[in-house]
């Protein structure tokens, strides 16, 4: 009967770059089953649901829009300005929350982690994907407005799903470092909210590409969050597309941040029972 | 069988804490600080030397192996390593060195619970704290009326657990826990929680689980429950492992280490001996059927408490005795030398050695304490005396006839008598 069942060793890791991915493939109901956690728990007890999931960026749209559109005049490429905003703020959304639910998962669920194994991997992963939930439910009030306003959407559309993925893979790749991080250094829960202020006005939501002066504009795009929710503008509203040259350096970033952060993961993730 | 489940290789941890800091928890500033003076050059022996870096082991250079359908009892004081090789064996830490090999499923029972979500009804939370204990979605769907079963609280799967009563709680949190089915069982402390009956459960449940060929590895402060439970014991003792073997004898090894309770006391400096102008105490130890001393013993076998004395003036009638009484102070009887040898007969000066018998059968589970001295009785005069010279514990066997028989959970009362049981027997037709 030894042979039939799986065997384990227990041994220091070594090396730097491993990711893991066969450990993550055997908890893939884990990974599920904690997002189905989150979500149920997160809106047990309330009355209106998962109505909550556009809560935010329906009120951040009209505060933006009396401000940015109404007092201070931003252009917004032909758009409607809260159209304009409201496509961009379903992405930010989704990042910003990623961000804020992951960047703390890990020690949220330190009682866990000191109790049972199971690939650390799961907890950033499932609080990130969770997040899809509610940006379907944004989205689909995006369709609604759309419709609203009367833009139409073009085969563009058929890219959204292109820069979804690229948003869960940049999410993924800053909450994997901070979740880590705040481990050992709880200085990061000061840091996670100044740092979601500081790349939202950093990022082209409030306002278009085309208004940053041409000399700084390669600089600007290399915060990879200018490709993406450009992307995403893009391919719904058509507003103009995203310098290919500065969305490739965006891909390399983001997936090599992905990289290096999954590792460096993982490398803490073997003593997380100690230090959390 | 004669496979091996588990077999653990030099298997070490180590922790670096600093010393001589004001603050529990490592902040970004001071990292960066360090980093800034190493930069500077300042590093070293000299500008950052308030913080000191002390290596610590809690499990150091542990060796050994489990057979499958054993079950292990670590035992160890706090602090031994107990809990922080439990945590390397069920992969929540990772070893500094070493190896450890797991043959087979390996489930952890580290607390009663792990995983629920008070919010969450308790359907959904078996669902969810059966997952992250290891179950796939299916083997939890074929299992779930059996364990619903088990914690009896039918009424409330769909109620938030965070309504339910403590009771209801851990008996659903167990219940999930109890039908796990893996292949090794790595289980600490969770027989800590809940009342007495529910803690017969776990153990009959626990005592299941092995007898259906399961690997069981257990961490308890309970001595007897590791007695009870284990037919085999590790030893830790600072992190390493002093002995493995089986359970009665690495218990009593483990109670000689614990300094506090002895099979054997002797006054070696006869100034510091309990005497008095007559006489004088040498020893008192506590000794097998075999005469082997012993701070262990199957309590089904007959032991003995020796008093070794000296008396220094003759003609005095002195009477040997001891008391008996739990660790928990319950005195269980007083017995006094009746050797007819003896009888109100003065002794001459010399050196003598009275041994009690106790017979099998007769304590309880647990430890007993054996104080003792010479007295006069009558008119009544205590020579000497000592409280709590000796102590033993009292285990109990797994292969021989006693009187709890088949029954594994808590068998209450200090003494423990095989007494003789009749019945009488009138067939149906008979008794009209």
């Amino acid at each position: 009967m030894a042979h039939s069942s799986p065997f384990v060793v227990i041994e220091p890791s070594k090396g730097w770059l491993d990711l893991k991915f066969k450990a993550l493939w055997d908890y893939r109901e884990l990974l599920y089953f904690l997002a189905w956690r989150d979500l149920k728990a997160r809106y047990a007890q309330t009355v209106m649901g998962l109505a909550w999931a556009v809560v935010q960026p329906l009120f951040m749209m009209l505060v933006f829009t009396i401000i940015f559109n109404k007092i201070a005049r931003f252009p917004s490429d032909g758009i409607p300005y809260p159209l304009f905003i409201y496509a961009a703020l379903v992405p930010w959304t989704f990042f910003s929350k990623s961000l804020d639910r992951s960047g703390f998962s890990v020690v949220a669920e330190s009682n866990l982690i000191t109790k049972i194994y199971f690939p650390r991997l799961i907890i950033p992963l499932s609080a990130t994907l969770g997040g899809l939930i509610d940006f379907a439910i944004a989205f689909l009030l995006l369709i609604a407005m759309m419709m609203w306003f009367g833009v139409l959407p073009t085969w563009k559309l058929v890219m959204v799903p292109f820069y979804l993925s690229l948003t869960v893979m940049a999410s993924l790749a800053v909450s994997l470092w901070l979740s880590a991080l705040y481990v050992k250094y709880r200085d990061i829960a000061a840091v996670i909210p100044l740092l979601i202020q500081v790349w939202m006005f950093a990022s082209p939501i409030v306002y278009p590409i085309s208004m940053i002066p041409q000399e700084w504009q390669a600089l600007y795009s290399i915060n990879p969050m200018v490709g993406v929710i450009g992307g995403f503008r893009w391919a719904i509203l058509g507003t103009p597309a995203p310098d290919p040259a500065m969305l490739a350096l965006n891909v390399l970033t983001i997936a090599v941040s992905l990289i290096f952060g999954m590792a460096y993961f993982n490398r803490m993730a073997n003593t997380f029972a100690d230090v959390i | 069988m004669g496979d091996v489940a588990i077999r653990v290789e030099h298997l070490s941890k180590k922790y670096e804490i600093v010393i001589g800091k004001k603050r529990g928890e490592s902040g970004l500033s001071e990292r960066m600080s360090q980093g800034v003076q190493r930069m500077l050059g300042w590093g070293g022996e000299g500008g950052a030397s308030s913080f000191k870096r002390e290596e610590v082991w809690p499990v150091r250079d542990v060796s050994f192996e489990v057979q499958f359908g054993d079950i292990v009892g670590i035992i160890g004081r706090n602090g031994a390593g107990k809990s922080t090789l439990l945590k390397l064996l069920s992969r929540i830490t990772e070893p500094t060195s070493g190896r450890a090999y797991m043959h087979g499923r390996v489930g952890t029972l580290l607390e009663v619970g792990t995983g629920f979500h008070p919010q969450l009804t308790g359907r959904d939370n078996i669902y969810l704290s059966g997952i992250i204990l290891g179950m796939k979605k299916t083997e939890i769907d074929k299992k779930f009326d059996e364990i619903v079963d088990f914690s009896g609280i039918e009424k409330y799967l769909d109620t938030p657990v965070k309504r339910y009563s403590s009771g209801m709680y851990v008996r659903l949190a167990f219940a999930v826990g109890a039908h796990l089915d893996p292949d090794i069982l790595i289980v600490d402390e969770v027989l800590a929680v809940g009342d007495s009956q529910f803690q017969q459960k776990c153990m009959n449940k626990m005592h299941d689980i092995g007898e259906n060929g399961r690997t069981v590895i257990f961490v308890s402060h309970n001595m007897s429950a590791v007695a009870r439970l284990c037919k085999k014991a590790i030893f830790l003792k600072d992190g390493r492992l002093i002995r493995e073997g089986l359970t009665h004898e690495i218990v009593g090894e483990y109670l000689y280490n614990s300094g506090a309770l002895t099979g054997c006391r002797e006054w070696l400096d006869p100034a510091t001996a309990p005497q008095d102008e007559i006489v004088r105490m040498c020893a008192v130890r506590a000794r097998t059927g075999k005469g082997i001393i012993t701070d262990a013993i199957d309590l089904g076998e007959a032991i003995g408490v020796e008093l070794e004395y000296e008396v220094l003036k003759p003609g005095h009638v002195l009477v040997p005795n001891f008391g008996f009484k739990t660790d928990e102070g319950v005195g269980l009887f007083v017995t006094n030398d009746r050797d007819p040898a003896w009888l109100r007969r003065p002794r001459p000066v010399g050196r003598y050695s009275s041994t009690v018998w106790v017979p099998g059968h007769f304590f309880g589970e647990g430890t007993i304490v054996v104080g003792g001295g010479l007295i006069r009785e009558a008119p009544f005069h205590e020579h000497c005396d000592y409280p709590e010279a000796v102590a033993f514990h009292t285990i109990e066997s797994h292969d021989e006839i006693t009187a709890r028989g088949d029954y594994t959970g808590r068998f209450s009362g200090a003494i423990r008598p095989l007494l003789k049981w009749t019945t009488n027997y009138n067939s149906a037709e008979g008794s009209i």
